[in-house]
Order: structure tokens, then sequence, then C-alpha cells
């Protein structure tokens, strides 16, 4: 292989790196270049998807500029536009052609634009793409106003009047009146919320409570008959809780009424004159005439709504809290079951088991588990906690629920040992390691003093050893919170009608199913009757997703990098 | 931890002894933890083991033989007459018989005590023939010796006086109990159908004709059927009328000739009924019945073999009726009798010999063979939940098995072969598991979702495995220090991103970013690869005052604004060229003129998208690979004066190439078990196409979609759970491998 004479690529490489063709290719430098791309391109994904994701998500809250114009395909009347611009693209005439377009020259390249034109209502549809060389008449009126709406998406149009009180104001003061109406409005419609979901949630849920009671006494053998005063304690609170509902009941009327006093007339683009009551609106404003400043300001509104409201519309409006509440909870049940369980099995494996094959194996395996699909895990969950645990629980401890299930059904608790399950492989794996690298000089050292193993472990192994189990613990939560799949199977709803935590006894409810950010993304973007109006909730789901994993990363990663440092300094 | 320090810490009761109680306790308190250690270490191992248990146990039973197992046996209750029909209720503890003289008799299937006995209106003239009208709602059609017709109703309502079950049959006359006219004398042969506002009646008269009436179904407001007279067809058949089948939905007819073994095949309109042709069995028939389902019929023949045949179209769109497949009883004797299930394509066959065989038909198998009786089976009957099999032999002698066959679907040919379903023209792979009646025949080959999971993970392989390896190849060789500190954490971040983000972005913006721009993807294909080499030339000729400004090892940093030109170039000429090449629309002219079709969602954006969630895996532990390959093994090579290239290629990677297995194996796992990306970027359609624009189905997608809607303990669900059990061995063989792989490597390099 070794020719006596020097080695001609290298040669040519030295000699004159200025060489031709021939010996830069000889180097072998092109085959080094594409490496470099390789990793190049790695880089640029990553970064895209990150980019785009953010870019995207976020642009959904800024308030995008109402265009007025006319559109007018060749053949067709022209029609009045009232719109958002979304996005734009270059599209050949031919394939125009192919979507049924009156295109004129198909070889030609047209710019075909997605724009949310509103009023769904009236025109079956948010959103429509338009081909941009067929618009004119371009302007910007200050007064085009975005309503956004409680039913129906968002409403495009002009105020012509408010009538507030049963009064009729029209001109200029009229925006100045319906914003404070709104106002009012709003602050009408969270109370009537607070008082059905809460007060009138929490009546339902006692009296449920009460009639779970009543068959159990039923199942127990008691009669009405001969047991005449347990059932008629029941009778009682039942009809305190009635007495509750009713005055609850009244006060809501109350409050409906005063809610729908207030209506505005407004004139859409092709000049359809509306009149909305108010409670069926949510906000009003009037981009075109927003300073950058307010802009900002309106945005962040936005975000802030996004991150704290309830879902609308099959979850394509409104915010994702309860979507985020359930991610949370649910890693934070996970984190209780994983982290001592997970430390366990790494102090058995390297502090207590005698180091063979045996242990070796089992090692393999616990880091191979890391490495079967997560799907499998869901299954695991469905058919093991929910099906046999949870249907044993049901007949053991709540017959009396009968035939409906409470925990033989997917829920919370389940969706968290399953993931737990899932993520004890990367404890265990981040542990061990942690455990390795202390050196055993340290652990001698205590020892010779005289502390037993115990102490040693719990004094000088685990303390030290702590960073590294920070480390395992946040990579598992952040594969948690990112991990959908096995929770399709075993509690992620799309709308969960209550929050897994609320003021009812016993307040933290294990059974229930809950919502989850990842499942959010998977349901909105792929089941949602309108895809347009929801892909920009989609992505700003994404980011936050996005944001919260890689900041869990980052901070593993820190740890861990420190962590080395460190005992690279203890090992000198 | 070494042994010896282990057992000073574990101090024998010679150190405690004497020393004070507070040294006791530090000594008691290690124990316990030692224990907590030991049950939590091992509980947890436990735990994980129980995963792979636990699936196991969910998939057995589907390989478990089924077994008949007696319950009694007792001569027919009831008047000694010959008996025409026999049934038994949904739970299996109710009988009905029906003998020729019109009694109809109940009777309790565990001792054979008569409930009840009445006799059949109008049936002094005795029954000639009876057939099945309605399984599920227990109707059945009798024909009276004078050729009227009756239809009754046997049910059976459930009560709990005392908490007891008690079961009551319930017998009715859907049509009323007047007979309803139809042939002057008994004729063979009944059979009886009610579709759409119709009931036909058929039957074959003593002169060999074919009798077919009709009568209009008037429902009033009440709920109660009124019949019209219709009109009335009769028609000289090329065969011998022995059996006639008529199919549910009133479109084709079978004329069976039991001696000469012939099957004429009618096509029935609303004229005069066409024969489509006259087939031969092969052997003289004994029976002829419709499995559930109603598409299929079997056909009983004195050889032992019972054939299925269904219509089937050909080649130009007609119809014709194909034998399909054949069972063998495999005694070889003379069948006699032949029963069928209610909601499954499961039917028995008794012979001469009282021997009794379970078929199932779409598996293609016979699933178990035991001699039931010690004379010839006339009758064989499943109750409808088909826990209950009855066989009367010919000495009138009832005999009651209770039968445990949950999972007759599953056959190695019904798995993993063509099999050829009804109404398909041919055999094929199909997966079609659910359906809202038990009319439909599920279709349970996984044959296409093993396909699309290999297929998604082959183009996912082929786009990530090139980008990973040469990525960790420069990462690990020419890259400098400090760009490989920022590079390694954002290839960490590429791993964290949670896959079903990828999917999203996968289905709702690569997927139709793809479609609009397909010839920009395919040019980027090859414009990329040719551009880098370039650039790299084009440096080398820059001045060297530029060129040393940059240090070694950023190359990659310098190619980024590079490739974003040249994607950038690519997508901006795209369109152009679209116009040019290909008439402004790739997907119609890859149409027109290849024939290739386009699905928006595809195995391509899958290969990218899924790509990308495997590239940081294969990366990471390939660049550790190259990384840790010891150093003085690659300067030894460069100082001999090979160029870097050349040590890379003869010397590193070989010494390396057993950790970039290994990081392909684990990155090969993960491709095949994902979820996420594939449930969303496919269009999970499980079809055996090796099409890059096609979709396709995977076993996790499958497993994710149908998992919440299957029933548990069906074989739908076991065989969810088997693909899950596959999924799991799969990636864990494949991991175990690379795992050993890699430890192998380790003590290699530790050792040079």
């Amino acid at each position: 292989m070794h020719s006596p004479t020097p080695n001609p690529a290298a040669a040519d490489l030295t000699v004159r790196d200025t060489g031709g063709v021939r010996s830069y290719v000889k180097s072998g430098q092109p085959y080094v270049w594409t490496t470099a791309a390789a990793i190049a391109v790695s880089v640029i994904i990553t970064v895209a998807l990150l980019v785009l994701t953010a870019v995207r998500g976020m642009a959904h809250f800024w308030p995008a500029d109402l265009l007025q114009a006319t559109y007018a395909p060749p053949g067709e009347a022209p029609a009045p536009l009232l719109v958002e611009v979304r996005s734009a693209e270059e599209v050949t005439g031919a394939r125009l052609q192919t979507a049924g377009l009156p295109i004129e020259d198909p070889e030609a390249l047209y710019t075909r634009a997605l724009v949310k034109v509103g009023n769904r209502d009236l025109y079956g549809a948010d959103f429509r793409y338009v081909v941009e060389e067929w618009i004119g008449d371009r302007s910007w009126p200050e007064d085009a106003t975005v309503w956004e709406r409680v039913e129906w998406g968002n409403l495009h149009g002009f105020l012509l009047s408010a009538s507030i009180d049963g009064r009729t104001i029209a001109g200029p003061q009229a925006w100045t009146a319906y914003r404070e109406a709104q106002r009012r409005a709003n602050e009408l419609r969270e109370q009537i919320d607070a008082i059905e979901r809460d007060e009138i949630g929490a009546i339902n849920y006692r009296m449920e409570r009460l009639r779970l009671e009543e068959r159990r006494l039923e199942l127990d053998g008691l009669t009405r008959a001969q047991d005449t005063a347990a059932f008629a304690a029941l009778d009682a609170r039942r009809a305190a809780l009635d007495g509750e509902y009713a005055e609850l009941n009244a006060e809501r009327t109350r409050l409906y009424e005063a809610l729908n006093r207030d209506s505005i007339a407004v004139r859409t683009i092709d000049a359809r004159e509306l009149t909305v009551p108010l409670a069926k609106l949510v906000a009003g404003w009037q981009p075109n005439d927003m300073n950058l400043l307010q802009k900002i300001g309106f945005w962040f509104g936005k975000v802030w709504e996004f991150v704290s409201d309830e879902p609308r519309e099959a979850n394509t409006e409104g915010g994702i809290f309860p979507a985020i509440f359930g991610t949370v909870l649910m890693v934070i049940i996970m984190s209780i079951f994983v982290t001592p369980f997970g430390i366990l099995a790494a102090l058995y494996l390297r502090e207590y088991a005698k180091q063979g094959p045996v242990t070796r194996a089992i090692r393999i395996a616990v880091n191979n588990l890391a490495g079967v699909p997560s799907i499998v895990f869901g299954m695991f969950g469905l058919g093991f906690f929910v099906y046999f645990v949870g249907g044993s629980i049901d007949r053991l401890f709540f017959p009396e629920a009968a035939p409906a299930p409470v925990f033989g059904t997917p829920g919370i608790l389940w969706a968290s040992l399953t993931l737990a399950l899932l993520t004890l492989p990367v404890v265990i794996v981040a542990t061990e390691e942690g455990l390795a690298r202390i050196p055993r000089s340290i652990r001698e050292a205590s020892l010779a003093l005289g502390a037993t193993k115990a102490e040693t472990l719990w004094r000088v192994v685990l303390p030290m050893a702590s960073p590294a189990m920070m480390t395992g613990l946040i990579l598992a939560i952040a594969r948690a919170a990112g991990e959908t799949a096995p929770l399709m199977l075993v509690g992620v709803v799309k709308l969960a009608p209550n929050l897994p935590i609320d003021g009812n006894f016993p307040f933290l409810h294990f059974e229930r199913k809950f919502m989850h950010l990842g499942f959010h993304i998977y349901d909105v973007g792929f089941q949602s009757p309108n895809v347009e109006a929801a892909r920009p909730l989609v992505y700003a789901t994404s980011f936050l997703l996005v944001v919260v994993i890689v900041v869990l990363n980052v901070a593993a990663i820190t740890i861990r990098n420190r962590l080395r440092e460190h005992y690279k300094a203890l090992e000198d | 931890m070494n042994e010896q320090s282990a057992a000073l810490a574990t101090a024998p009761d010679s150190i405690v002894a004497g020393k004070a109680a507070g040294v006791r306790a530090r000594y008691l308190k290690d124990s316990i933890a030692r224990w907590i250690v030991w049950i939590g270490g091992l509980g947890v191992i436990g735990a994980l083991l129980l995963i792979f248990v636990y699936l196991l146990s969910e998939v057995l039973p589907l390989f478990q033989s089924a077994d008949v197992e007696a319950r009694q046996q007792f001569q027919l209750p009831g008047p000694a007459a010959q008996t025409v029909y026999v049934a038994s209720e949904e739970q299996g503890e109710i009988g009905l018989r029906l003998t020729a003289a019109g009694d109809l008799v109940f009777f309790d299937l565990y001792d054979g005590a008569v409930l009840s006995a009445r006799r059949l209106p109008h049936s002094e003239a005795g029954i000639a023939d009876a057939a099945t009208l309605s399984a599920e709602g227990g109707e059945v059609a009798v024909q009276f010796g004078d050729g009227r017709v009756s239809v009754f109703s046997h049910t059976y309502e459930l009560s709990y006086p005392n908490d007891q079950r008690v079961i009551t049959p319930v017998i009715g006359y859907p049509y009323g109990d007047e007979p309803l006219p139809f042939m002057e004398q008994a004729g063979r042969s009944l059979v009886v159908r009610a579709e759409r506002g119709a009931l036909v009646i058929a039957a074959a008269d003593r002169n060999g004709d074919v009798v077919l009436k009709r009568y209009e179904m008037q429902e009033s407001l009440f709920g109660d059927a009124t019949l019209e007279e219709g009109a009335l067809l009769r028609f000289t058949p090329p065969v011998r009328a022995d059996i006639l089948l008529l199919e549910p939905l009133l479109s084709w007819l079978y004329v069976i000739d039991r001696e000469a073994g012939r099957i004429a095949f009618y096509r029935l309109g609303e004229a005069e009924p066409e024969l489509v042709d006259v087939y031969e069995v092969g052997s003289p028939v004994r029976d002829a019945r419709y499995l559930s389902g109603g598409i299929s019929i079997v056909v009983a023949q004195a050889d032992g073999v019972i054939s299925q045949w269904f219509p089937a179209r050909d080649g130009d769109g007609g119809h014709y009726l194909a034998r399909v497949r054949g069972f063998e009883t495999g005694t070889g004797a003379p069948i006699t009798a032949l029963g069928v299930e209610q909601r499954r394509r499961v039917f028995a066959a008794g012979d001469e010999n009282g021997n009794v065989a379970l078929f199932h038909a779409t598996a293609d198998r016979r699933i178990l063979r035991e001699k039931l009786l010690d004379e010839p089976v006339e009758f064989l009957s499943f109750n409808p939940r088909a826990q209950y099999l009855m066989a009367i032999g010919a000495d009138g002698q009832l005999r009651g098995y209770d039968v445990h066959n949950e999972h007759p679907e599953v056959s190695l040919k019904a798995l993993w072969g063509r099999v050829w379903y009804e109404s398909y023209d041919k055999p094929r792979f199909l997966w079609q598991s659910s359906a809202a009646t038990s009319d439909f025949e599920p279709k349970f080959s996984l044959t296409p979702l093993s396909f699309g999971t290999l297929k998604a993970a082959f183009y996912a392989m082929l786009f990530a495995v090139p980008l990973a390896i040469l990525g960790a190849i420069f990462t690990a060789n020419f890259m400098a220090p400090q760009m490989r500190q920022a590079v390694k954490p954002t290839v960490e971040l590429m791993e964290a991103l949670p896959t079903v983000i990828l999917g999203f972005l996968a289905g709702l913006w690569l997927a139709p970013f793809v479609e609009a721009n397909l010839p920009g993807v395919f040019l980027t294909l090859i414009l990329l690869p040719l551009s880098i080499p370039l650039a790299g030339f084009a440096w080398s000729r820059t001045p060297r005052a530029i060129r040393l400004r940059v240090p070694e090892g950023w190359e990659a940093a310098m190619l980024m604004p590079v490739i974003v030109a040249v994607v950038w170039f690519c997508f901006a000429l795209a369109k152009p060229l679209e116009t040019l090449l290909f008439g402004g629309n790739m997907q119609a002219w890859m149409d027109r003129t290849l024939g290739i079709g386009y699905d928006q969602r595809n195995a391509l954006v899958v290969g990218i998208a899924m790509g990308i969630a495997v590239i940081p895996t294969i990366y990471s532990i390939a660049e550790d690979a190259i990384f840790s390959v010891p150093k003085q093994l690659s300067l030894g090579s460069l100082a001999l004066g090979a160029t870097p290239w050349q040590t890379l290629v003869r010397v590193v990677l070989p010494t390396a190439s057993p950790g970039i297995f290994s990081a392909v194996m684990i990155g090969m796992g993960r491709a095949v078990g994902e979820t996420m990306i594939v449930l969303m970027a496919t269009g999970n359609t499980p079809v055996m196409d090796p099409s890059l624009f096609q979709g396709l189905r995977t076993l996790s997608a499958n497993i994710a979609v149908e998992m919440p809607e299957s029933e548990v303990g069906s074989t739908h669900f076991r065989l969810l759970f088997m693909a899950g059990l596959v999924l799991f061995l799969f990636t864990f063989l494949f991991n175990t491998l690379a795992e050993t792989v890699r430890q192998r490597l380790r003590q290699k390099y530790a050792t040079i």
C-alpha cells in the first residue's frame, strides 16, 4: 500500500497550494467540503425550523392592516374586498388553470395571496385565495374595523352606530361609546362565566356526589322505606343545593339581561348592514388607525390572552390555558413518580448490585427501553393501567358509579404514570452517569472515617450526584412535555370540560381527562374543521412548546457541562 | 465500589457488638437503606420487564387453539316428529325446535326440559321447509304442506325478578300470522328475503321450476307492515333446482343441483332473471349456505371438501362466480350438515361419521376437528354469540358444546399473505379493521402496515444517514473546537424538538410547500451537492491573504451562506423551470408522461421530516465513535504523510465503523417506531406502493389511530398489541445489537 515515492496527493497539497482542479480533487478537499456541508445543512434546518415556528406563531397576534380593494378576475364583475393579507406566493399559470381560475396566459407566473376575509357566517369561509394581479383600487381606510366574535370568527366591516342603553350614537363618538360598552359587556360576561363554570359547576358536582352516595346506600342493601334517616339527610342536602341553584340561576338571568342591553350596527364591505349585540363580540380594533406602539401593546395583550384564556370555536380561537395547565400538571405528577424510582434504580445498579454480566445486561436493557417507540408505552398504559389497574380499582372502590368508569378510563394519573415509565430510563441513565463520575477516593475517604454505606451515600455521594439527577429529571420533563403519541391513548382529550384541579373536594382529580399542548397541536392542526383559521394558532402553540423544551434542554446541557468541569477539577 | 469497602460498610455483627446504641441505630439505618434500594431498584427493573410480559400476555390468546367442551346430551325434546329447524338464543341457554308437524318447542339447553311448546297456527298441512329470514331478528320463514308461506320470529326477553336473570321466549308474527299465498303445493328449498320494502319468496316446485314471488311492504304509521301481493316469476333453470340461495340484497340467485354438482348463477333485476353461467363444483353437493355478511356462499361437497364462492368481476367488469377457496375436513367422508355463525365468517361442517370441523373462511383455516357424534350429523347450529354449538345426529340425539373460539380470524396467511376478500376481484394485501356492522369482513393483513413502516424508515434513512454521518465526520475530525462547542448543543436541541411539531410542520407546511415547489426540491437535490465542492474550489482559488484569516475548521460556517444562496436560487428558478419543462405543473406532467400519481402527503415529505428527527440520533452516536478514535492512530497516519482525507478514509473510519454502524441501527430503530410524524405527514392510507409520491401507513400510526376505538379483548385489539410487540422487539433487538457493538468498540479503543 505504501509506495516508496512521496504521496503525490499530499505533495500537490503542500508544494503548490494553488494547484489545478486535479490537485484539488486529489487532496480530498472536495470531500471535506461535502462533510462540512452536511453539518451546515443540519444546523440550518434546526435554525430554520425554530425561526419558522417563531415567526409564524408570533405574527398571528400582530394586528394586520385591513386592505380595502376591488377584486376583478377576468370576465367577472369586480367585487369589493376588506381583508387581511396573510401570505403570498408565486404560482405558475398552469396550476391556477388546473384550479379552475380564468387564467389568460398559462405560461406566465402569478402571485397568489391567501387573504382573511372574515365574516364566516356571511361568506362561508374565513379565508380565500386571490390572485394579486387582479386586485385594484387598494386603500387602507382608517375606520375599517375588525371585531373578534364569540362565534363565527372575526367580523370585518365599518361601524355605523352604537345603540347603548336605548340611545343610538352615530358619527365619530360611536367608536368611543362602543369601546366603553364593550368593556362593560366583557366584565358582565366574566361574571356570568364565573357563575356558570365555578359556582353552578360546583353545585352539579355536589349533586352528582349525592347521587352516588344514594346509590352506594342502595348497594349496601338499604332501602328508602327502612332507613328513612339516611335518605332524609340526603334529600335535605339535595333540597339545599336546589335552593342555591335557583338563586344562582336568577342572578345569571339578571346578568344575561344586562349583557344583552347594547348592540352596534355594522356595514360590511359588500354593503350589508348588520346589527350585532355586544354579547356576541369580544373585542374590536381599527388596525389601520393604530400606531406602532399601540400595535405592540395590542400584540402583548393578544399573547397574554392566548396563554391565559380558554379555547373557543372547537379550539380554533381563544387561548390554550387548559392545555398549558394540563401539560404542566401531568409533568409534575410524572416527576413525583419518576424521580425517586429512577434514583433508586440507579443507586441499585451502580452502588448495590454486584457488577457482572447480569448487571451489564440490565443496564443495556434499561438503556434500550429509551429507544422503544413511545406508542408502545401508550399501549401498555392503556391496557395495563387503564383497563387492568383502573378497572380493578373501579370494581373495588367505586361500585356505585357503575356502569360509568371512574379510574377505568384514560385520565391524568394514568397518563403521568405512563410517561413516568417512558422517562424512567432517562433518569436512570443520567443518575448512573453522575454516580459513576464521582471519584472513588471521595467514597473511600468517607468510609474510612467510619461512615456507613448509607451515610456515605446520603451525605457524600447523593449531594455530589444531585446535579446529574437534576439533569436527568430536566431531560425527562423535556421529553414528557413534548411526547404526544402515548398520551393519545391514556388520557388526553381535545377539550376537557374541567381542569384536573378545581375548588371541589378532593381538589386534585386524578381520574379526569386533560388537555395537552402536543395533542392540541395535532388535534387543531389535523382534526379541525377550519384548518386555515387554526393554523397560526397551531404555530403559536408549537412555538410555546418549543420555547419550553429548548429552555429545559439548555438548562440540562448547562448543568451537565458545569458538572463535567467540576469533576475534572476533582480528579486532578 | 470495590468488594472491600462494601464489606466494611455493611459491617458484620462483630463490629457492632458491644458498641453504643447510637452505633447500632446507624447500622440498622444502613441495612434499611440497603433493603429500600434493593427493593426499589429491582422493582423498577421488574416494572420495565412487566411491559414486555404484559404485551405478550395480550398477544398470546391470538394463538390459542380453539376447543369445544361437551355440555350435555339428550334426546330432542317434544313430539317425535321430524325436525325441520333448530336454533338457540343469544346466551346459549334456550333452544328452539320446529317439527314437520308444526310443533314449536322451546327447551332448556342444560337439561333438555321443555319450557314451552305450541303449534304454529295454520300448520295443519304440516311443514315442508323452513329457512332463516333474519338471523339477528330471529325471523324464520316456513312453507306449509299446502304451499303457503308464513314468517314467525323467536325473540327472547330478559327480566331480572329478584336479581335473577330470566329469559322468556316470545313468538311473534312480523308479517301477520295469516299465511301468504305462494305455491299451490309444497316445494323444495325455500328462501325468503326482506329488502328495500319488499319480501321476496323463492322456492323450487315439483317440476323443477324456480318460483319467485314478491310482496310489497307498506308500513303504516304505527309500524305494522301490511303486505301487498306483487309479481310472480317462474322460470326453468338448466340444472335441477335442489338448493336455492338468494342474496340478501336480491341481486344474485344460485340454483344448485345436488347430484350433478352444478351451480346456476343468476343475476336478478327488474325483469326476468338473467343466467350468468353454470359452474361445475367438481363433485356432488350436499348442502350450501350463505356465510354471514351475505356475500359468500359455502358449498359442502360429497368428497369432504367445502368450497367458498362469491361473485367477482373479471377484467372487463363483467361478473362471474369465483370459487375462492376450498376447505378440507381431512376425513374424506361425505359432509352431511353445515352450520354458519351469525357474526363472523366461521362455519362448521359435520360428516357421516359424526366428525365436526370448524373453519374460518377469510383466514382460510380449519380451526379444529373433533368427533362429536357417533352417527351422521344432521343439524349444526351456533347460537348468535357463537359460544354454543348444537349438533344433532340422525338418531335425534342433541349434543351441546360450549365453543371457545375467540380469534378464528388469525392465521399466518390472513396476517401476511394475499387474501381474496369478498367483493374484490383478486387476492390482495389489505388492512381494513373496523366497520359499523358485523356484515363487514375485517381485513387483517399486516403486510401493508409493515411495508409502510419499512418504506417510511427507508426514505427517512436515505435522507438522514448521509447528512448525519458526513456531518459527524466533519464535526469529529475537521471542525474547530470552538465551533464544535456551538454545533453539538444545536444538534442536541434538534433531537429534543417534539416530534408532534415536526409532524405538524411536515403535514401543514412542508407537504403543501413541496407540492407547490416540486421542481425546486429536485433542483436542490441536484445542485446543492454539486455546488459544495465548487465552493470549496473557489475558496482554494482565493488569495492566500484572505484564506489565512479564517482559521481551519470553520468550513461549515463559511458554507452556510452558500447553502442558503443555492437553495434560494433553486426555488427561485423552480417556477420558470416548471413552466418551461413541465407545462407549468410538474405533478400533472408526471401523471401524464410517467404515469406517477402524486399524493400531497407522501413518502418524500415523511422521509424529510422523519429524517430530521433521526439525524441527531445518528449524528451524536457516530460523532462520539469517530471522535473517540485514539488520536495516536490519526496522528501517526498524518505523520507518515497522508492527507487528512486519506487518514480519515483509511484509518479513522475503518476503526470507527462499528460505532457508525450502531448509530445507523439506533436511528433505524427510532424511524421504525416514530408515530406522530407519520401520523401527521402521511395520508395514513395502507397502500403498498413503493413510490416516493404515495402515502403509507405504519404500524405505529395504525396503533395510534385505531387503538382508542378498538374493543378490548377483540381480535383487532390483540392484533394491535401484536403490532406493538413487534415494534418493541424490533427496536429492542436493534438497540441491543447496537449497544453491544458500541461497548465492544469502547473496549477496543481502551486497549489501543
